[in-house]
């Protein structure tokens, strides 16, 4: 079996006296399809900051394929592979869909130290920026500002900006929050479609979500992982049922 | 911005259509030699108006583009005046040597500070760049034996323009030259914030957080356009001790450092002709007031700021965008 796409080590933080992750050991193979669950404060989200560098562990390491990541800045993560969508949008709000995907494009072919030439004539750059709009639905309006994009586009834009790094990783932090059922779903039928080289994990809180597109189930609690598993496996987890799904929330 | 009719453009050709000159832009250039002709008592004010200009156009690419608020930009401003005066009177008069003397003193100051800017935001890199800029005066103000202190760089001495033109008293030489220089550096300027490090500027302005997650070096940007601005700051100080022959210790003081900031919000920041458009009404309006009622002019500018503030948020040039789409759209 080939070494994982991302992996991490007794990995642990804790702020003062609250322990956020604690020994966290988890392996991503290439192509996985893994959904992190657990309740409001299991440390999920501090767990994407951790692995993606915008939180510093106590302890542990992180490996991109069998690359220690540990200390690396989380613009070097990106670049060597590692990107992530956030809970909250995490926009540019006034510039279009066109232009800030044209943006992580440029970033990642080096371009964007270039200040003596019109963007305009890095025809592949804007090509590739637009063909992964259209992918996510968005080619009819990337010429519009962020801030005016319906909310459920800007959920996607989220992704379409992570997905311009050409990531062998994604973490997608609750891609459907707050978005409604009927359109949650178009959410992750998108996702559902990405290429099967993408190492995936995704929070979210909606279980028939969860059930239908993870093929793997992690499951935190307290910051610890609690229990990992097939769905059928988790759904029949007896601790599972009792901490999580019996207070199940859709969030 | 007319969204509607750009719907059928290919992405290329969009993007292409956004840095095309528009026939406002168009006219404001073909108008700016029109004091030569009919405002020939003007020409040394007119000369002052395009030197601060490019002030402010410099400023406007870090405050307007990448979203660095400085209130110490005067600091590259005065560097500039200084290296290109002490440069003629020590070494060499040719004003385009000077003018490039001025852009790299100024440059080498902005990359040796743009290390610790780099690393601040919001409050912190007001105090910092204030800081600089107390700093150099400072500085400026007990090397007296060299700037001339309080009384002002005396002994520069620039040669006539590509050996042809003399500086004469009218100012028909020192507004043809601040102005070239202007539009030579408003071309680079223009250029610059329609490049992909010009957008990789505003991704920093519009969300700071989201950069490092797509991968962007937000500090190693904002280092260099850092170090631009310096630069451009630099040519405009190194202009105004060519075209008046003398640095006043001022030129890097604080209310210089004050007022540029205002003309940049006063036109529109991070419109590119906001610094322009800021510069021209400051200043004109500087020349009028202080002949009517020299005492409070600052009274009649506060009033101006905080009129423009409360009711044109995104400055004049804001207010006048807002005013032709909603014609527009009737």
């Amino acid at each position: 079996m080939s070494a994982p796409a991302l992996s991490t080590r007794q990995l642990s933080k804790r702020f003062d006296s609250l322990v956020v992750a604690r020994d966290i050991a988890l392996e991503l193979p290439v192509g996985a399809r893994y959904a992190l669950i657990g309740p409001n404060g299991a440390g999920k989200t501090t767990l994407i900051n951790l692995m993606t560098g915008m939180l510093a562990p106590d302890a542990g390491r992180i490996f991109l394929c069998e690359n220690d990541i540990t200390g690396l800045e989380p613009q070097e993560r990106v670049r060597r592979g590692l990107a992530r969508t956030f809970q909250i949008n995490t926009l540019f709000a006034g510039l279009n869909a066109l232009e800030a995907v044209t943006l992580a494009v440029c970033e990642r072919r080096g371009l964007s130290r270039e200040f003596w030439r019109n963007v305009a004539v890095h025809k592949e750059a804007i090509d590739e920026a637009h063909d992964i709009l259209v992918k996510l639905r968005l080619g009819e309006i990337c010429y519009q500002p962020t801030r005016e994009l319906p909310y459920g586009r800007q959920r996607l834009l989220e992704i379409a900006l992570a997905l311009a790094t050409r990531p062998k990783v994604l973490l997608l932090d609750e891609p459907a929050a707050g978005v409604p059922p009927e359109e949650s779903s178009d959410i992750f039928e998108v996702v559902a479609g990405l290429s099967t080289d993408l190492a995936l994990l995704f929070i979210e809180h909606d279980m028939h979500v969860v059930f239908r597109f993870a093929t793997q189930i992690i499951v935190m609690v307290g910051g610890t992982v609690f229990a990992e598993g097939s769905p059928a496996e988790i759904a029949a987890h007896p601790g599972v049922r009792e901490v999580y799904l019996g207070t199940r929330k859709h969030g | 911005m007319p969204v509607t009719a750009q719907m059928g453009l290919e992405p290329v050709g969009y993007l292409k259509a956004q840095t095309r000159w528009g026939a406002a832009e168009t006219l404001f250039w073909l108008a700016t030699p029109l004091p030569f002709y009919f405002l020939p008592a003007y020409l040394q004010l007119a000369s002052q108006i395009a030197i601060t200009a490019l002030f402010a156009l410099s400023l406007d690419l870090i405050v307007g583009y990448a979203g660095i608020v400085s209130l110490g930009h005067a600091a590259f401003f005065g560097t500039g005046a200084y290296a290109a005066g002490l440069f003629s009177k020590f070494v060499w008069g040719e004003p385009l040597t000077g003018l490039i003397v001025g852009a790299m003193v100024s440059s080498l100051v902005g990359y040796a500070t743009s290390f610790i800017i780099a690393r601040f935001r919001h409050l912190a890199l007001i105090m910092l760049t204030l800081g600089f800029g107390l700093l150099l005066g400072a500085a400026a103000n007990s090397a007296s034996w060299l700037t001339g202190g309080s009384d002002g760089l005396q002994g520069v001495n620039i040669w006539p323009l590509l050996g042809r033109f003399n500086w004469d008293v009218y100012g028909y030489t020192a507004y043809g030259y601040s102005l070239v220089v202007l539009f030579v550096l408003f071309l680079f300027a223009r250029r610059l914030i329609h490049s992909p490090f010009g957008l990789a500027l505003r991704g920093i302005r519009e969300n700071f957080l989201r950069m490092p997650a797509i991968g962007a070096p937000s500090r190693a940007h904002i280092r260099t356009a850092y170090t631009i601005s310096a630069a451009m700051a630099g040519v405009a100080g190194a202009l105004i001790a060519q075209t008046t022959q003398t640095v006043a210790l001022d030129s890097l003081g604080f209310e210089r450092s004050a007022e540029i900031l205002i003309m940049v919000v006063l036109g529109g920041a991070g419109r590119l002709y906001g610094g322009l458009i800021g510069a021209l009404v400051f200043m004109i309006a500087r020349d009028q007031f202080s002949g009517i009622e020299p005492e409070h002019w600052y009274f009649w500018i506060g009033v101006l700021l905080v009129a423009v503030v409360v009711f044109l948020p995104n400055g004049i040039l804001g207010g006048l965008s807002r005013f032709v789409a909603h014609w527009r759209a009737k």
